[in-house]
């Protein structure tokens, strides 16, 4: 077996994908946060400048989500077939949503009349909604697992993806986006509009909070078997704690009006939440309950070694050149939003 | 109905639409770096308002690239999910490739492009352009890339049977410049061009019809002008090349192109006609031993009819592929042929005379969009049955788990998604187009408050809250 650093190319995939898919969730995380929000701002005002905040970005940031398919088409192909052709139809709504998301925020400012705006403004927040909840749902119902036959190929009903565990996991994960999209306006935002976000930023960190502890009591009561690792290996009760720490330091953070320090510690946390959730599922991509046998793990569903060693190339070329050039665009960009005859 | 044709009219649907948009941003790219090239080295302010105008249409046709370009991605996954299993190794490695190094550049810089105006130099700006539209060409290289590998397949071998088996990777760069990549690269970058200049004629002909934005629409006339005359012209040379790619390791795809079932004898390339299929006749206008010729450089020497391979490793839908080629060669001709022709009357002063000939330039916007999806439906229609060239039915290649009524419900949201879309795209890019370039006024008019020409600041109230 070919090894990167001690750990076989297989497995280094692997923490590349779940790297890119955490790298999605932190960037795109506050734009779909920041749509999903919109609504609560009432003034004309103050929906240009949350879109303006994060319209120069939000679509390098949305493409981290084109690169983790690739990476798991490119790594994983057989976990990419059976995912996406299992999730088809919420996927299908998942992709209608990100279609709608991107075109409002072209379109809205493209007219002056009310009317217009206002219902682009309803598209966008439902559109950013439905992202975020369709991105927790299939997660939760990932790491419970799915129904697989022996061809790996998905055995069960679509209608099964609305179980208790996944809805919770997609309120989370809409609670997360929303929090940290508050944050992040608040960064972006003065006077007024400033102080508003600073009070729906505390009410989502309660709504993330509460939202997360119902999800993981469900958790720990009734998907046990998600618990193992962390019983196998105590050392990695650590993520679990700084995780604590890192949510506990947001709202911290947010009262001594350091916002900057929020932002990071509410970046961290789901950065943290997704290491939790790789090392419950690991080495399982799609686990199959009733047919353990039939699960799809990371060296079922790889490519060859080759691949993984061209795709490990391409990521250790391309992360760092994509990161350069992002600070730069984030920096251009930094401060208050300040409107101008080239903003939406 | 038949899961394979819903996937298969779902996946041409989609990619059809999703194909009017990035072409228009690799062309239109293309016109903001000369535009804005022209702008910084000349001073000359009609180039400004040129370029600021073009960046307004550029973010529109992006962004609805972008929304119906995400779907591409996962569309393999989610209809062909046997197809990505056996071609994951690759097809997925260069996809991965197009997210990190083509779409990062151009989705990065595009902020500094659209809005940075203001925030940065003009010099950091130009950059900018010029890495959105090198993000953008690169962007194409990879997904041209990967479908060319699928028409011709080489750097692989094949490991497991049945339904286990798949294409793995043995040299990624024999994957990379298979046979066709490098022709057909050039074929859809130069096709792309065509589409985003033959967009900036056809508006400029539009404005000087009716007489608005003349001194700008005068000398960007003329540069899109030069650059269609040099790409469509370039564009013979480099399908022809395409096509001898095709007679070279696609012989049936090429024998469907122009109708031929006879491999004894010649074979003759067709201004245009009819396929029956039925009883294997083609018939219509012809240049007798054309094709022949094309490929052999000898009127006379027999080309390999369809005849010569079993009717299921044969496209089938010979007609089809026939009409599109064709279709697409015209269109080409046509703007080979507008181009010289303003060139010539260019050349003799009557450039902006006749208005007849001004209502034909508004048009031949269509021309490019007419030959890119003509192209790709020849190509693709013109694979069949395979998905992958000589390995890989497309009947083989479906999502096993996923229903007719799936597909259905997919196919139905897509469509009156897409329609939707396009209806919006139509409106605003008309409105755009009728308001026309604004003279946002020099940065000292700017920073004194003195001009505020943006219609959305004009029903604002002044500031503040």
């Amino acid at each position: 077996m070919q090894t990167f650093l001690g750990l076989d190319y297989t497995t280094c995939w692997f923490l590349v994908f779940g790297a890119v898919i955490s790298g999605y969730a932190i960037l795109d995380g506050f734009d779909l946060g920041a749509g999903s929000l919109h609504l609560f701002l009432k003034k004309e005002q103050s929906r240009r400048i949350a879109m303006n905040a994060i319209g120069p970005i939000w679509d390098g940031n949305e493409v981290w989500l084109v690169i983790g398919g690739g990476a798991l088409f490119a790594g994983f192909p057989v976990a990419y077939a059976a995912i996406f052709s299992a999730f088809y139809v919420p996927f299908m709504v998942f992709l209608v949503g990100l279609i709608f998301r991107a075109v409002s925020i072209e379109f809205r400012s493209k007219e002056p009349w009310p009317w217009w705006r206002k219902s682009w403004d309803i598209v966008y927040c439902v559109a950013s909604i439905i992202i975020s909840l369709s991105l927790g749902l299939m997660l939760g119902n990932v790491v419970e697992g799915l129904p697989l036959d022996e061809h790996q190929e998905f055995a069960g009903s679509w209608l099964s993806f609305f179980n208790p565990f996944a809805i919770l996991v997609a309120i989370t994960t809409l609670a997360l986006f929303m929090m940290h999209g508050a944050i992040f306006l608040t960064m972006k935002t003065e006077n007024r509009l400033f102080v508003k976000l600073h009070v729906l930023a505390n009410n989502f960190i309660v709504f993330f909070v509460v939202s997360f502890v119902i999800t993981t009591l469900y958790t720990l009561l009734y998907i046990p078997h998600l618990s193992d690792f962390f019983k196998g290996h105590p050392v990695y009760f650590i993520i679990p704690l700084l995780m604590t720490l890192s949510i506990a330091n947001i709202p911290r953070q947010v009262k001594l009006g350091k916002y900057r320090y929020a932002f990071i510690s509410s970046a961290v946390t789901i950065a943290l939440l997704l290491i939790m959730v790789a090392l419950e599922v690991f080495p399982y991509l799609l686990y199959s309950p009733l047919r353990p046998e039939n699960s799809i793990t990371i060296y079922s569903a790889a490519s060859s070694a080759r691949t993984m060693h061209i795709l490990l190339i391409m990521a250790l070329v391309g992360t760092p050149l994509v990161g350069l050039y992002t600070s730069f665009v984030f920096w251009t960009f930094k401060g208050k939003v300040k409107l101008d005859e080239m903003s939406y | 109905m038949d899961v394979e044709i819903l996937a298969r009219v779902q996946f041409a649907f989609t990619i059809g639409f999703h194909y009017i948009y990035p072409p228009l941003s690799i062309g239109l790219g293309l016109m903001l770096v000369i535009l804005e090239g022209l702008y910084l080295r000349t001073g000359n302010r009609i180039y400004e308002m040129a370029v600021r105008f073009w960046i307004r249409i550029f973010a529109l046709i992006f962004g609805i690239g972008v929304a119906t370009g995400i779907i591409m991605e996962f569309e393999f996954g989610t209809n062909w999910a046997t197809y990505s299993k056996y071609v994951g190794d690759i097809f997925g490695s260069a996809l991965a490739a197009e997210g990190i190094f083509a779409f990062a550049l151009e989705s990065g810089f595009l902020g500094i492009l659209i809005f940075g105006w203001n925030r940065v130099g003009p010099r950091v700006h130009f950059f900018s352009t010029i890495m959105v539209f090198f993000g953008s060409l690169f962007s194409a290289v990879w997904i041209v890339v990967a479908n060319s590998w699928q028409q011709t397949p080489a750097g692989f071998h094949i490991v497991g049977e049945g339904l286990n088996a798949r294409a793995e990777i043995t040299d990624f760069w024999a994957m990379v410049f298979n046979p066709s990549s490098v022709d057909r690269m050039l074929h859809v970058w130069v096709g792309a061009i065509l589409a985003g200049a033959f967009m900036v004629l056809s508006v400029n002909a539009w404005y000087l019809l009716h007489k608005k934005h003349e001194e700008i629409a005068r000398p960007t006339f003329k540069i899109s002008l030069i650059v269609v005359t040099i790409f469509s012209l370039m564009q013979l040379f480099i399908g022809h090349r395409s096509a001898d790619g095709v007679s070279r390791y696609q012989p049936a795809k090429l024998a469907a192109m122009e109708g031929h079932f006879d491999s004894s004898a010649r074979a003759d390339m067709y201004i245009f006609g009819y396929v029956d299929k039925k009883n294997e006749t083609t018939s219509g206008i012809k240049i007798p031993g054309g094709l022949s010729f094309l490929v052999h450089g000898d009127f006379q020497a027999p080309i390999q009819g369809l005849r010569a391979f079993k009717p299921e490793d044969r496209p089938s839908q010979v007609n089809s592929v026939f009409q599109f080629y064709h279709l697409m060669v015209a269109a080409g001709v046509a703007m080979i042929g507008l181009s010289l022709l303003g060139c010539w009357l260019w050349w003799r002063k009557k450039l902006f005379e006749y208005r007849w000939l001004l209502w034909v330039y508004a048009l031949s916007v269509l021309l490019p969009q007419l030959a890119n999806q003509a192209g790709w439906f020849t190509a693709e229609m013109g694979r069949q049955p395979w998905v992958v060239y000589g390995l890989l039915r497309t009947s083989d290649a479906l999502s096993r788990a996923v229903t007719a009524n799936q597909i259905i419900f997919s196919l139905i949201l897509f469509t009156i998604v897409y329609i939707v879309l396009f209806a919006l795209f139509l409106f605003l890019l008309n409105r755009k187009i009728q308001h026309g370039p604004v003279d946002y006024g020099t940065k000292e008019d700017i920073e004194s408050g003195a001009r505020r020409d943006n219609p959305l600041l004009e029903h604002e109230p002044a500031g503040g809250q």
